[in-house]
């Protein structure tokens, strides 16, 4: 009988990349006409268990059940014929279309295309389930919440009863999020099956019936929402602290180097990223940022270097060389690297910014060097020898220093990356992601050029992702959320409980506990 | 002025054809977000070809006992196969093989230019011809015939009765290809194949096969052009390099009309009547100003360019990933 009741069974799923483990023999189960939370830090496997299940990617092993019957789902057309749908994070819409449009496409329907009709079912659903929504409004005049109401009509039009949404909420406004919680719960009265995955354990406690949590790609349990509190969740989700040894020695005479003050930042949608963020960097420690994905950090990375936009704050740069601040808001990209700020920047696509792919390792060097000296023709040499110099100090594996960086595996791109921000002496070092994807080994030499680098006694940033790491690397923890400080603690002292607590907590209130 | 509209509109109608055949199959082609530069190319094969099947009818049976219905079809059939085939090449190019699609256009027009010249310089040769031209008045006939009562309809009949077949049928494959873009479901997935293949794709729609199928039906179109040109235009004299320039006036013609071809209707008169213009403009023996009058519908285009970028609406701009190919697993 337990099975009936069961919208969704997963039994057993695995799914490995090459040899990393994304989701290790994950069970779980959605009962019909509930919200489901799914819960899990950065890289726990929470969306590639949900890709198996709305048809992105194939289980290596295990069997899904849906409504108690064993299925096989190949393909996003399969996930539709069981009734499941996927409102992913990027949403896929065309832009010039209108919502009827983009609601219908693709579906075979009989006879000819009536748009009427499609945007009279479109009201229909739109007023059983609370969405507003003017079915004749193009996509690009559209905010990102009605985008996503677009989506998820989009779901339901195909008759969808088991719903997936990743990560909802990130792009949402506080006001927005609240009417798409109004919508799920209209959705669960008429007896539809959610999950949701969020990071964000309010809005966990609000909204959903039961949490499952994940972990590194294992199933921790499951636990009803009201026997669980933001404490016991955070704990469930980060787990216990692992050692790493990465050798950290104590920082040496730290000074300030960067202050940053009220910083500000809008993006080009008007959505503020960065709210009034305030911190300082000293030389000879490694400060780490620490957040959930999306809270602000590149952002902050890109408006230190001048790419971004700020409307409002201070940077402040102590210059070793001159003894004097100078304020880096309004200065060019270019000035900002010669008084010494370094970014090795990792975006999520690796090659997107610092390097060209196409060009090999000398190439790249030249990125940096190719306004030295005052002859017509380009200095070669220079950054030949440079890239000689990281290719046997760094162990690069490539052919030859022209070989294209493209081609390289990750590791080795992060390592020319950061091989040569760091060849720049710089003053200031910042990284995003400098491990992303990176197996053990490279990582530690990524850590302990950083750690030379502090002792050398230049201020390191790290933005990271993985909180033991964070926690072992760095001297000093700046934890946003949502683009605000939620707060500044020494690492040395704290443990992944406060931190996982910190990065969770919108809005700062700090006496729930 | 009635006398010379009377005499004029006859003549840009039939410039205009060619134009509105070529510019009909690119914008086909463009929507599901292939820029075919290959279309002047493109439209040579398809005349190139039809004059071929032509020119083996003609030879094989004398003028006196021609199949009308044979002497339509065959070199209709084989125009319509040239300009497949390379629709066909096209795509395995830019669509298989991912190559880039400007350069794969350019050299496909470099490449049917050539083919079309190669193929009519032997044909000349294997005619004996005497000029360097090649004569199918017989099959030009067929093609040329218009309804018999037109003569006596004065100027109506002038305007509106005296062309060929081929006319007829490019006014109605644009107007049926505007219905098909805007009003069907092939046409919304032809449009957002055009517009943004992953989310096609996410929605189950096939963007290779759209991809494929519409280019090479734009290309049948395109080489359409090609054949009216020779048959009915200019009645079935083929010679080298005669085309002209058609061809990028018909991709002009596109953006002209703003990917619409329904406007194209009557935008590629417009382009005709100023495309000969300056026939009907006394400039003696200045040359030069002659060569500036043929210059005004690529001014008109320029200036529509303007206009459209100063509106910057967007459903007048191209569609979003023309020009680029998709692969499912570059994201």
């Amino acid at each position: 009988m337990e099975s009936v009741q069961n919208a969704v069974r997963l039994e057993k799923l695995t799914k490995h990349f090459g040899n990393v483990v994304a989701n290790n023999a994950i069970s779980l189960e959605l009962h019909e006409g509930e919200i489901l939370s799914l819960l899990g830090e950065n890289g726990s496997g929470k969306t590639t268990l949900m890709n198996m299940l709305s048809g992105i990617y194939y289980p290596d092993s295990g069997q899904i059940y849906i409504h108690g019957k064993p299925v096989t789902i190949a393909s996003p057309k399969d996930a539709f014929a069981h009734g499941i749908g996927m409102i992913h994070q990027h949403y896929k819409l065309v832009d010039v279309f209108t919502a009827t449009e983009n609601i219908v496409l693709g579906l075979n329907e009989k006879g000819k295309l009536n748009l009427k009709e499609a945007g009279k079912k479109i009201k229909e659903i739109s007023e059983k389930y609370g969405f507003e929504i003017n079915p004749d409004q193009k996509i690009y005049d559209m905010s990102v919440s009605q985008k996503q109401t677009v989506e998820i009509i989009k779901v339901l039009y195909r008759g969808a009863d088991i719903l997936i949404l990743d990560e909802p909420t990130a792009v949402l406004t506080p006001q927005e999020t609240d009417k798409l919680f109004a919508v799920m719960r209209n959705m669960q009265k008429d007896g539809k099956s959610i999950i949701i995955i969020t990071h964000k354990l309010h809005e966990v406690l609000e909204v959903s019936d039961r949490v499952a949590i994940l972990r590194k790609g294992e199933y921790i349990g499951d636990v009803l929402t009201k026997d669980a509190d933001q404490q016991s969740l955070t704990d469930m989700m980060v787990g216990h602290t692992v050692s790493l040894n990465i050798n950290r020695p104590e920082p040496v005479n730290p000074t300030p180097r960067l202050e940053v003050k009220g910083l500000t930042v809008f993006d080009d949608l008007g959505v503020k990223r960065l709210d009034d963020v305030t911190f300082t960097a000293y030389s000879g420690e490694i400060l780490g940022i620490a957040g959930i994905a999306g809270s602000g950090q590149r952002e902050l990375l890109e408006s230190i270097s001048g790419l971004y936009p700020i409307s409002k704050g201070e940077i402040l740069y102590h210059n070793p060389k001159t003894g004097c601040d100078e304020n880096l808001v309004g200065k060019d990209p270019m000035s900002i690297q010669k008084a010494g700020v370094s970014m090795a920047f990792v975006p999520e696509d690796r090659l997107g910014m610092g390097l060209v792919g196409s060009m090999g390792m000398t190439g790249n060097m030249m990125l940096r060097s190719w306004r030295n000296g005052k002859s017509f023709f380009v200095d070669k040499k220079a950054p030949e020898q440079l890239a000689n110099t990281i290719w046997k100090e760094l162990e690069v594996v490539t052919p030859s220093t022209n070989f294209p960086v493209r081609r390289m595996s990750g590791g080795n791109v992060q390592k020319v990356l950061v091989g040569r921000e760091i060849a720049q002496n710089p003053a200031v070092l910042m990284t995003a992601y400098a491990v992303r994807g990176l197996d053990i080994n490279t990582s530690y030499t990524i850590y302990n050029l950083l750690t030379a680098e502090k002792m050398k006694g230049v201020a390191v940033v790290y933005v990271g992702e993985d909180l033991d790491v964070l926690l072992e690397l760095c001297d000093r923890l700046v934890v946003l959320c949502g683009g605000k400080v939620s707060g500044v603690v020494d690492a040395r002292t704290t443990n992944k409980r406060e931190v996982g607590v910190l990065m969770t907590r919108v809005g700062g209130n700090g006496n729930e506990q | 002025m009635f006398d010379f509209l009377v005499s004029f509109i006859p003549r840009a109608v039939m410039q205009s054809i060619p134009l509105l055949y070529g510019s009909t199959g690119e914008i086909l082609t463009e929507k599901s977000g292939n820029l075919n530069l290959g279309i002047p190319g493109i439209m040579y094969v398809g005349a190139i070809s039809g004059v071929i099947g032509a020119f083996f009818y003609e030879q094989s049976v004398p003028a006196a006992e021609m199949n009308a219905f044979l002497a339509i079809a065959i070199p209709f059939l084989s125009s319509l196969l040239g300009s497949f085939l390379m629709g066909l090449l096209y795509c395995f190019l830019t669509v298989t093989l991912r190559a880039n699609q400007n350069v794969t256009g350019l050299a496909m027009t470099t490449f049917g230019v050539g083919f079309g010249n190669f193929f009519g310089g032997s044909l000349i040769k294997l005619a004996h011809s005497e000029v360097p031209s090649i004569a199918l008045s017989a099959t030009s006939n067929f093609y040329r015939a218009s309804l018999p009562f037109a003569d006596r309809l004065g100027w109506f009949g002038q305007i509106f009765l005296s062309y060929g077949f081929l006319a007829y049928l490019a006014i109605a494959i644009a107007l049926l290809t505007a219905f098909l873009i805007r009003k069907t479901r092939t046409g919304l997935h032809l449009r957002a194949v055009g517009e943004s293949p992953a989310t096609a794709d996410a929605a189950g729609i096939n963007v290779v096969r759209y991809k494929y199928l519409f280019t090479c039906f734009g290309s049948m179109i395109a080489g359409l052009g090609g054949l009216y040109y020779v048959m009915d235009y200019a009645n079935g004299v083929w010679s080298n390099n005669a085309f002209g320039d058609r061809g990028w006036l018909a991709i002009a013609l596109v953006i002209f009309t703003i990917w619409r071809p329904n406007v194209s209707v009557l935008a590629s008169i417009l382009f005709g009547g100023l495309y000969i213009l300056y026939l009907y403009i006394p400039t003696g023996t200045q040359f030069a100003v002659k060569e500036l009058y043929k210059m005004l519908p690529y001014l008109v285009t320029l200036f529509v360019l303007i206009i459209v970028s100063l509106r910057k609406k967007r459903e007048d701009q191209p569609p979003a990933s023309l020009g680029l190919h998709y692969f499912r697993e570059e994201r």
